[in-house]
Parts: structure tokens; C-alpha cells; sequence
């Protein structure tokens, strides 16, 4: 069973309808016990970095921190895949998961922001991204991007270049929306299906 | 590169598609959900739809409607029409849409947008704006007025100002429909457009007027619009999203081919 953490930063419904698509059997969770039993872990959203603070007040940290030391795959999407870093500049005062460096920062003045639509991704040798070729198109909505950084699997400019995709071990995300983005995301989510742990 | 994003809208009422692109093999031209998978198949960027009857009792056949069109898709989904509160706007999330548009109801109440995008985040609340060029005046950009129940009531706000405000309150996009231009299939209002998308600094989406696949290109380039918006697109001897993507690509502006 995959568990999709639910931390009341926005809605769902498309991430759980995705992986049912690709076949999942994914279940939305706010419940520690819950995650402690799935064989994979989703961490979606679309909302502010501090809703992440969520995670923490509920014991959800501890509990991913432990299944992912274990082993099992997890997949951060969009501000999920922000968390993974040390923390962003949307909430200075929570902090990420530390599993990779550098923190997050708002796209520069000049630029339209939110970053919206459907932008290309040049990819490197990866899991997550199979079958995922360089130009290949996804689509993305946020404010905040997320460095360049040796695990970075797939990056993509506006303005500048920051990590679409990031993946190491059993810990992957995606700042774009694999649930949006039409065959393309759905090819990335079943690939996250399949991927066994470590 | 980001590319611009060509938007189909689905107008329905009461469950069906009244006006929206037509394909000749279709099963049901009617079905909202059926016509939404065929555009997102055929390579929209992303589906819109509208519910132009918004009425208190069509509510369940909206949210029915949302369900079923959401199930199919795998692209972003707007919906829009006779969303008044963050109670309605949490019903059409629930059903599966990514976004909500909003139009008369943030007149009448800004706060709206504060609300619902504190709840579901700011990419998650279009601001939609029905404007009209100002009569009379030496500048009828910059008194472009704001109309809102369908373009039938004035509001005595600038579109600019409007736009700043929505902006302000944490709308994620606006969505401009020009009303002297909708209809005409003469091609978007490029000036409107421009100074609205100078004027803010979130992604601006043009409505009203398309009719050639130049008129896209122009108002993706000179209008500065970061998408467009069209009911029937295929019309007019464009035979499909991707001929008109491809088209468009000729004008050099970025679009997601093969798509």
C-alpha cells in the first residue's frame, strides 16, 4: 500500500486519482500508524512550506524518517519535494528533511511567478525517470525552486536552472506535477510504483 | 524553455457542452468529460470548464459533471461559474479540479481570493476578468471597465486595477476576456491584453476573440499573454490543437510539440 500523507495543504484528489491510474493501491493518511505499515510513501502539495510544520506537530517526521531509513521508496511532489532540502525561504523557521542539501529560495524579481505551464526537463540516467527522454515536457506551478545539487536528476531553467527531479537511494521528488502532466507523469508515477526499496 | 499554454473551454450547462470544439467522430459531443479527454489527448495544454447556467440546483450536476471529466484527465482542470464561497470552491476541489475561477463573486467580495487561496494555495485561484474598452475616453485601455453577471453589469472598476488587486490578494492567474473582442473571432484584444499582463506580475491567460492560429501567435507575443484561451479553436480550418500548436511554433513562440 502506498501512503499519501495528507498535511491539509491543499487538495488531493488528483495525486490519489493518478496513482490509481497507474494502478496503485494509494490510501491518504494523516495518521502516523498508517505510514508506519505503507510499503511506499507520497508526500504531495501545493501549498505553503510552513504547512510542512504539520508534519512534525503530528508525528508524521519521526514516522517517515523511520520507514525511510528502512528502506522504503518515498516520493516528494512539488512543495514535498522542497521539504526534502534543509528548508526554504517561503518559512525560514521550518525546518526541511534534510535529506538533501541546499535550501529552497523565490524565484527572482522579473519573472512571473507563479512559475505556470508546461516546461521541458533535461534528464540524467535515473529510476524514477525511465523511459523519460531530455525535452520531454511537464507541468509546474510554484514560487519556489529547489538548487541544483549532485542528486539532481532532471533540471529545468526559468531564468535560471533548478532541480525538476532529484533522486537518491529510495528518496525521489519532482518539483513539477507527474499528476498533470499527461502520459509523461503517468509513465514517472508508475515508475515510482514499481520501484523497490533498498 | 516554458512554453505557452493553449487552453480549451468547455462552456456546459446543466451537464452538457453548449458550445466547445467539435470532433467529428465523437461518441457524444455532449459529454464534458468525454470532450475533455479528447483535447487533452489531442495536446491542449489544459481544460477549462465553465459552467455558464450556474444555478443554485445545478450545483449536483456540476459537481457530477467535475467528477466524471476529472476521472478522464491527466492534464490541469479549471472550473468555473457560481462559485461563491470556499465552501463551493472546496466541493469542486474535492470532485477533482486543480484550480477554481472565480469572477463576479470576488467582486462582490475580494476577500474570496484571500480565502481561498490561503486554503488551497494561490495556483489554485484564477481571478477571471470580463473587460470591456472604455467609450468616451482619451485612453480606452487604461479605463477598460470590469463587467461581471455574463458582461452585463458594469462595476465602475479598471480592469488594471482589478487585475493589481486580484495579484495582491494572492490570485494565482488571471483570466482576461476581452467582451468588445469575444465572439468576433477577429482575433484577442492585444493592447488589453499587454497592459494587463505589464501590469501584474502573475501568468496572464487570454480569452475572446480567437479565430486563426495568427491571432494566437499575436497575442502570445505582442499581447504578452502566457496562454490562451479558446471555446472552438477548430473552427475555421484549423483541424487540430496540433496543427494549431505547430502553426503557432512557425511564429516562434514556445509551445509543447510533440504534444
Amino acid at each position: 500500500m502506498i501512503a499519501v500523507i495528507d498535511y491539509k495543504a491543499g487538495n488531493l484528489t488528483s495525486v490519489m486519482k493518478a496513482l490509481h491510474a497507474v494502478g496503485a493501491d494509494a490510501l491518504a493518511t494523516s495518521d502516523p500508524s498508517v505510514v508506519m505499515q505503507a510499503e511506499k510513501l507520497v508526500l504531495p502539495g501545493v501549498g505553503h512550506f510552513s504547512a510542512t510544520a504539520f508534519l512534525e506537530e503530528r508525528g508524521l517526521k519521526k514516522a517517515i524518517e523511520e520507514r525511510v531509513a528502512a528502506g522504503i521508496p518515498f516520493l516528494g511532489i512539488c512543495v514535498g519535494l522542497q521539504w526534502l532540502f534543509e528548508g526554504s525561504t517561503e518559512a525560514p523557521d521550518t525546518a526541511g528533511f534534510k535529506a538533501f542539501p541546499g535550501r529552497c529560495e523565490r524565484f527572482g524579481d522579473g519573472l512571473k511567478v507563479p512559475h505556470v505551464g508546461w516546461n521541458s526537463i533535461q534528464v540524467k540516467e535515473s529510476r524514477l525517470l525511465q523511459g523519460v527522454a531530455s525535452g520531454d515536457f511537464v507541468y509546474f506551478t510554484h514560487s519556489y525552486r529547489a538548487p541544483v545539487i549532485h542528486d539532481t536528476v532532471a533540471v529545468t531553467e526559468y531564468d535560471l536552472p533548478f532541480t525538476a527531479a532529484v533522486e537518491r537511494d529510495n528518496v525521489v521528488g519532482v518539483q513539477f506535477h507527474p499528476e498533470k502532466s499527461g502520459s509523461v507523469g503517468l509513465r514517472i508515477l508508475a515508475n515510482f510504483v514499481r520501484l523497490q526499496g533498498c | 524553455m516554458l512554453t505557452k499554454r493553449i487552453i480549451a473551454c468547455l462552456d456546459v450547462n446543466a451537464g452538457r457542452v453548449v458550445k466547445g470544439v467539435q470532433f467529428v467522430d465523437i461518441v457524444d459531443a455532449g459529454d464534458p468529460a468525454e470532450l475533455a479527454r479528447r483535447h487533452a489527448e489531442a495536446g491542449t495544454d489544459e481544460i477549462v470548464l465553465l459552467d455558464i447556467a450556474a444555478t443554485h440546483e445545478g450545483r449536483g450536476t456540476l459537481i457530477d459533471t467535475v467528477e466524471r471529466t476529472a476521472r478522464q484527465i491527466f492534464v490541469p482542470f479549471t472550473v468555473g461559474g457560481g462559485i461563491r464561497t470556499v465552501d463551493d470552491a472546496a466541493a469542486i476541489f474535492d470532485a477533482g479540479a486543480d484550480k477554481v475561477s472565480i469572477n463576479s463573486a470576488a467582486i462582490a467580495r475580494p476577500e474570496l481570493i484571500d480565502e481561498i487561496g490561503s486554503r488551497f494555495g494561490a495556483q489554485a485561484v484564477i481571478v477571471a476578468i470580463d473587460a470591456r474598452r472604455a467609450r468616451l475616453t482619451d485612453d480606452p485601455i487604461t479605463d477598460a471597465e470590469v463587467f461581471v453577471s455574463g458582461g452585463r453589469k458594469p462595476t465602475g472598476r479598471t480592469a488594471l486595477d482589478w487585475a493589481k488587486e486580484a495579484e495582491s490578494r494572492g490570485a494565482g492567474e488571471i483570466l482576461l476576456t476581452s467582451m468588445d473582442a469575444d465572439g468576433t473571432r477577429a482575433g484577442f484584444d492585444c493592447e488589453l491584453t499587454a497592459r494587463v499582463s505589464e501590469a501584474v506580475h502573475i501568468p496572464v491567460i487570454a480569452s475572446g476573440g480567437a479565430g486563426t492560429a495568427d491571432h494566437f501567435a499575436d497575442v502570445l507575443t505582442a499581447g504578452k499573454a502566457d496562454a490562451a484561451l479558446a471555446a472552438s479553436i477548430f473552427h475555421f480550418g484549423i483541424a487540430d490543437v496540433r496543427s494549431l500548436k505547430e502553426e503557432i511554433a512557425k511564429r516562434g513562440v514556445p509551445v509543447r510539440l510533440p504534444c
